[in-house]
């Protein structure tokens, strides 16, 4: 199969990913939908790895892998105590400091 | 028959594998880095099996010997002319060691050493149940107001976890601007942001809108950074490769034995301009440049305050230095075209953070307008393209981030029961109340505002004659206007303190050890030094000024 289509797929991925950060509320689903866009990342590097027989991009997928656990470990930390502390995750209500 | 005759029957000996070169690594040139790593590993170490009682001096001992000590690598890196004639690159092309880069490092690093002297301070909150207090949380873990946060202030928990995590940012800071491919440049990112991230969240007093401004930090700074890996997954599209002299020569066309594969997407121009724009948007970011500049006032005002003045002055220092380095070593053959672009970004931030910042009530909100519109100066810096320009915006950020760390740390003195009074009507008179605090606040005010004899007026000057001579002069007109903008507002402060009655329910000016006074007393003597004698660091900056591919 043509490798330009992963690409094609790995920009959708990205898009739909990048739309869910800006329009749900809950702060995990925020974070999952972040988690989506370096997904779709990693499609791409591996799709170009592909496409242009070198294996640098296969290296850099497992590097987002990473730090996208490292981002999982920080991100569920910060977003669970401001849970714990307001029993709410909806970013909306994060709005103590609005001008 | 021997064990290995019989494996012989059924097997034969292929070649050894002796292919695979083992990774050259300097690990001279790479010592500030390794140092501060491992200063951080052995920090989590302390944290993990020195007793309670000892850990914050053991912590405060490793964190400053280690940051003088990469400092005084840096020097020796320095002297030996691995910044002018002897540049290079370490670690199999990963990162650079020249002069930006060692000049960059060394203000990280000088930066954060006075950074760790505010975060140390543990005399401005009274002390809880005879314990000595700093600015952190008793337990990150504990929910605010509930019982269990009670009993570890009670206990007399302090959170000596910001050391190491402090000492990590540091690291990241240090490989952002050296980075010399893409790869690096993404780990460095999320190296210096992820410790930041937690940083915000620690805050002792006002924990909710800590934790608020960790959630939005990390959300924006997450979103952020997928967009600049997605426009690094283009560049690498475009180029094969993710070294910056690669993409470089790519982009020129000057690439040598092209690969059929190679020759299809190099065509491809979409893929180069889309991925540089995703890349240069995913910095603009941590610059804080307008439109992507509406995390900086939030995170600002709900972080610690001594994590707001390093974050404020040791990302900004970074993240240009690794915007410098790709627009001028990764992109120099599109400079027509992001040219344009930088014009817009740099007049906006200007324009947009010195206007919003006179609506401004709250110190910390204020200065982080006032950040924004600094962003834009040296953005009109970077915009000339040119070695001096590359030199004033190195000097400019020296001069920029000890202002702006001793400014957050005179904050921290200002405090009334409910923790720092950071709501500009509680200032109003602080010149009669405490006239020596309300004077050296006031010095770092006339820096920001750029008022001569202050280190302010010569990095403005420095960046904006670079501007004009890079073929913006229109943009230093913009610069000129927004800075008596900015002027209004900083001097507006100066009045409120110096010329307004105190009011009888005033702030109290806590009196700080020694920690605090040294990092005030550094800003103070860095702004009037590089205001009245700025000319040989301007020279050292200028020999800096080169990078190396």
């Amino acid at each position: 199969m043509n490798p330009v289509n992963y690409l094609y797929l790995a920009a959708l991925l990205f898009t739909i990913g990048a739309t869910g950060v800006l329009i749900r509320r809950n702060a995990i689903v925020v974070f999952m939908c972040i988690e989506l866009m370096l997904n779709a990342c990693n499609l791409a590097f591996v799709a170009f790895s592909r496409m242009h027989g070198n294996l640098d991009g296969q290296i850099i997928a497992f590097f987002t892998m990473v730090v996208a656990a490292a981002e999982v470990v920080v991100g569920l930390a910060i977003i669970v105590s401001l849970f714990r502390s307001r029993h709410s995750a909806s970013v909306d209500d994060a709005s103590l400091m609005k001008l | 028959m021997s064990a290995t005759a019989v494996h012989n029957l059924w097997t034969t000996a292929a070649d050894p594998i002796s292919k695979i070169d083992a990774p050259k690594i300097e690990y001279g040139q790479l010592a500030p880095v390794l140092i501060v790593v491992g200063a951080a590993i052995v920090g989590m170490l302390i944290e993990a099996f020195v007793p309670r009682r000892s850990r914050y001096y053991a912590q405060m001992f490793v964190s400053v010997v280690a940051l003088a000590a990469a400092f005084a690598a840096i020097v020796a890196l320095a002297v030996g002319d691995h910044g002018t004639t002897k540049a290079g690159i370490a670690a199999m092309g990963a990162i650079a060691v020249d002069g930006p880069a060692l000049f960059l490092q060394g203000t990280i690093l000088l930066t954060a050493l006075v950074g760790l002297f505010t975060f140390a301070e543990r005399r401005l909150d009274p002390a809880a149940h005879g314990n000595r207090v700093d600015s952190f949380a008793a337990q990150a873990a504990a929910v605010p107001g509930s019982d269990s946060e009670k009993k570890a202030v009670k206990a007399g928990f302090t959170t000596t976890e910001v050391f190491p995590l402090l000492l990590f940012a540091v690291a990241g800071m240090l490989v952002f601007p050296a980075a010399n491919d893409l790869l690096t440049l993404f780990v460095a990112l999320e190296v210096f942001s992820l410790p930041l991230y937690l940083l915000c969240a620690l805050a002792r007093r006002k924990r909710l809108m800590s934790q608020e401004a960790a959630v939005k930090y990390f959300l924006l700074g997450a979103f952020a950074s997928a967009f600049m890996l997605f426009g690094i997954a283009l560049l690498y599209g475009y180029a094969g490769s993710m070294s910056y002299a690669t993409i470089a020569q790519v982009v020129d066309g000057t690439v040598q034995d092209v690969n059929p594969a190679l020759a299809d997407t190099m065509g491809n121009d979409a893929l180069l301009l889309v991925g540089a724009a995703l890349l240069v948007m995913g910095l603009l970011f941590k610059v804080g440049a307008v439109p992507f500049h509406m995390w900086t006032p939030d995170v600002y005002q709900g972080a610690p305050t001594p994590v707001t003045g390093f974050m404020a002055a040791a990302t900004k220092v970074a993240a240009f230095g690794a915007l410098l380095r790709v627009l001028y070593v990764l992109l120099p053959g599109l400079r027509w075209d992001w040219r344009p672009v930088m014009w817009a970004v740099a007049i906006v931030t200007m324009v947009g953070g010195a206007i919003v910042a006179i609506t401004q009530t709250d110190i910390k909100r204020l200065l982080a307008y006032s950040s924004i519109a600094h962003a834009g100066f040296i953005l009109a810096g970077v915009i000339a393209a040119t070695p001096s320009g590359v030199s004033s915006v190195l000097f400019y950020l020296a001069a920029y981030s000890f202002v702006t760390i001793g400014a957050f740390a005179v904050v921290t003195l200002v405090r009334d029961a409910g923790g720092e009074a950071t709501h500009l009507s509680k200032w109003a008179g602080l010149g009669r109340r405490s006239p020596l605090v309300a004077a050296v606040f006031a010095v770092f005010l006339l820096a920001f505002a750029g008022i001569p004899l202050t280190s302010g007026f010569a990095g403005k000057f420095a960046v904006f004659k670079a501007a004009a001579e890079g073929g913006a002069a229109p943009l230093v007109v913009v610069g000129v206007i927004s800075s008596a903008i900015a002027a209004f507002f900083y001097i507006r402060v100066i009045v409120l303190m110096f010329f307004s009655e105190p009011r009888p329910e005033g702030p109290t000016v806590a009196v700080p050890s020694p920690l605090t006074m040294t990092a005030i007393g550094v800003g103070v003597v860095v702004t009037v030094v590089l205001g009245v004698a700025p000319q040989y660091f301007l020279e050292l900056a200028g020999d800096a000024g080169v990078f190396v591919r």
